[in-house]
């Protein structure tokens, strides 16, 4: 079994400190902004906190030099933020909806995740997307689930929280990194006022005060289980453990694994898992073609296939845009419903 | 599509300017001359691999530019890039190398033709999607303003590139926030085989400055010190806080878009009045007519250059070829 890295866990504490994801954020970016003055926010709308109000406060702390809000021109800002960093500065760009990312995707793709590839190392480009992902109701347009998207390209880092602690450990060390880093949080999770927020036993959670990062690329076993493993990221995090709270009451045991990052991904704790487990789930809301569950797929058949007992399965949106009635909408994202009929035919006998 | 020739003003008089700045001008003009002309060859004998677009004939704007700047200042390079980067400072041993693909050469063979750049002349290794580069230069200027390190950007492009969405969106951020940049247009009239006057109704591009309400001005490009005192102005206004400033510099390419266009798309007529203007040879006899020059120095120049030239073709050939693992290496830092 190969070595796991350490990884910290969430605690519990006192009740005031239960925070959802987007007070997490506020609060890692805050302390970021204090720690490093080369780190400011720039983005749409920010002086009012932005859509999800993950900057909500922010101008009226660090002023409008290092809360930056912008004209509606997001490859302009995106390649903005790219020259002030290679410049030395270390600028977090705040998206109202990831889906607004296609309109700089010359910007992200061929300038931002490959100067320092192509000049031979001569420049660094420490450069944060703070993005709302996936499906909230909104249509086709505002439904996107970026990191698919993203999960092709190399030369930039993927993180995708799905809990509280989670994403300020991972948001901080994402400020942190001297690369291009992709921060997905799903729409559902932000928590933020007038927002929907996905009920799970881990929506908000305590959050401690004191100073912690996460590393990016180490996975998380969220519930530990020996029947099956399933591996979901952001919402389909949070329906998995709800199936697996819920089917540990009928007998079956559930590990969850929650990659946290999908580039880089920790292989290493999810073959573990396959192989204490014999069973695989992989539970994604992007496309089901070229999704990154393909690649997970792969990876734990190429090192694990002997300890496979069942047929490995993945869930996915089908391929096709998201659609708005409310019904067709819940129609095409993975289901409780549906993980926990996928979970209940894997692991009968 | 409408003709257009070459208006050049009345030369301005040489002895305002000092010695070393104008003999600097000429052998910076006739090394990219050269440069492109030895590429050119050795291109055709099959010895260069990947494809060029080369300067030549827009020498004097690249020139004129870069020699307005502090050393310190930085500049973004075009898929046309070699003459940019080679005015900014780029040895023309480290660029011949990284043409040919050699670990020795200024992005170690990653980057080629169209990325060569050498940041440590201030040169960001170069942009080839046209229009790309105008936001990243308001950044890198962004970073200087907040820094206060009092240097500027200067953003080269083709008048291609002022037909693009990211092009007028870092115009808009740049003249919004008064930051340190001066918009190069170095404008040859053709984007691959496009004329201009085929794809805007602007006369000039510098008409488009006002919409940004910053200074727009359309110079003739075949002339340095033409491009040099405009360059210089626009910097100085830059570095003083009060913002950006676009630089239409008119010249013209005096080969095709690339190694393997004629350019035959090009009227007769607008070829040979152009070509007619060759601002190298055009330079070499103004400076014959100020007494600080003559034949003698001029040769010693151009014989320096020479060997300078055949050192780095040398050089190049010579050095090794990036050791495989180099592909895996500068994706993340």
């Amino acid at each position: 079994m190969p070595e796991q890295t350490a990884s910290p866990k969430a605690q519990t504490g006192t009740a005031e400190r239960d925070l959802t994801i987007v007070q997490a954020l506020r609060e890692a970016v805050r302390e970021e902004m204090y720690r490093d003055e080369d780190v400011f926010v720039i983005g749409e709308d920010i002086r009012i906190g932005g859509s999800f109000l993950f900057t909500l406060g922010l101008l009226d702390e660090f002023g409008p030099d290092r809360v930056i809000n912008t004209p509606i021109s997001e490859a302009g800002f995106v390649g903005l933020a790219t020259g002030a960093a290679i410049q030395g500065m270390r600028p977090i760009i705040d998206f109202q909806y990831g889906d607004f990312l296609f309109t700089a995707f010359d910007q992200i793709i061929q300038q931002a995740t490959k100067l320092r590839y192509m000049s031979g190392g001569q420049v660094k480009i420490p450069l944060v997307f703070q993005l709302p992902t996936g499906a909230s109701g909104r249509g086709a347009q505002h439904a996107n689930a970026m990191e698919g998207f993203f999960y092709h390209i190399p030369g930039l880092k993927l993180v995708t929280p799905a809990s509280p602690y989670d994403a300020k450990g991972l948001f901080k060390s994402a400020v942190r990194d001297d690369n291009v880093v992709l921060f997905c949080v799903h729409k559902h999770l932000y928590g933020s006022k007038g927002r929907q927020l996905q009920e799970s036993s881990i929506a908000r959670q305590y959050v401690p005060e004191e100073e912690y990062t996460i590393p990016l690329g180490v996975a998380d076993v969220k519930r530990e289980g020996s029947d099956i493993t399933v591996v979901a990221n952001l919402l389909m995090l949070h329906r998995a453990l709800n199936v697996a709270a819920e089917l540990a009451g009928e007998g079956i045991s559930v590990e969850v694994v929650d990659p946290r990052t999908l580039a880089p991904l920790d292989s290493d704790t999810i073959v573990a898992s396959v192989k204490k487990t014999g069973r695989l789930l992989v539970v994604e809301e992007n496309s089901e073609r070229g999704g990154w569950g393909a690649q997970v797929v792969a990876d734990v058949a190429s090192q694990a296939i002997g300890y496979i007992d069942a047929p490995i399965r993945r869930l996915a949106t089908p391929d096709v845009p998201i659609p708005f009635a409310p019904v067709l909408e819940e129609a095409v994202i993975p289901s409780q419903t549906q993980i926990r009929e996928a979970i209940l035919e894997l692991v009968r006998p | 599509m409408q003709i257009k020739k070459p208006k050049p003003p009345e030369p301005r008089e040489l002895s305002g300017y000092e010695d070393g700045l104008l003999m600097e001008m000429y052998r910076r003009m006739f090394l990219i001359r050269n440069f492109e002309l030895s590429v050119n060859d050795l291109f055709l004998r099959g010895l260069m691999p990947g494809t060029i677009h080369l300067s030549h004939g827009q020498e004097a704007t690249t020139v004129g530019a870069c020699l307005a700047l502090h050393e310190n200042d930085v500049v973004t390079l075009t898929h046309r890039g070699h003459g940019q980067g080679l005015a900014k400072g780029i040895t023309p041993k480290s660029m011949m190398a990284e043409l040919f693909g050699k670990v020795t050469g200024c992005c170690m063979g990653k980057g080629g033709s169209l990325h060569v750049g050498d940041i440590s002349v201030g040169a960001l290794p170069a942009i080839a999607i046209v229009g790309a580069s105008s936001p990243i230069a308001a950044g890198m200027a962004f970073a200087f303003k907040r820094h206060q390190t009092g240097q500027i950007a200067c953003n080269f492009f083709g008048e291609g590139a002022a037909n693009k969405g990211d092009w007028h969106e870092a115009l808009n951020l740049a003249a919004l926030w008064a930051l340190p940049v001066v918009f190069l247009c170095e404008n040859n009239l053709y984007g691959v085989s496009t004329h201009m006057t085929d794809v805007m109704l602007n006369e000039y591009v510098s008409e488009r400055a006002a919409a940004y309400h910053m200074p727009g001005v359309t110079i003739y490009g075949n002339d340095p010190i033409e491009v040099y005192d405009t360059v210089l102005e626009a910097a100085e206004r830059a570095r003083r806080g009060d913002g950006p400033t676009l630089v239409e510099s008119l010249t013209y390419r005096r080969g095709g878009h690339k190694r393997d266009d004629p350019g035959t798309y090009r009227p007769q007529e607008e070829v040979e009045a152009w070509l007619a203007q060759d601002p190298v040879p055009a330079f070499r006899e103004r400076l014959l007519t100020d007494k600080r020059f003559d034949e003698e120095r001029l040769s010693g120049i151009e014989e320096a250059v020479g060997a300078e030239l055949d050192h780095a073709v040398e050089f190049a050939l010579s050095s090794d070829d990036p050791p495989t693992e180099l592909a895996l290496e500068h994706v993340y830092a």
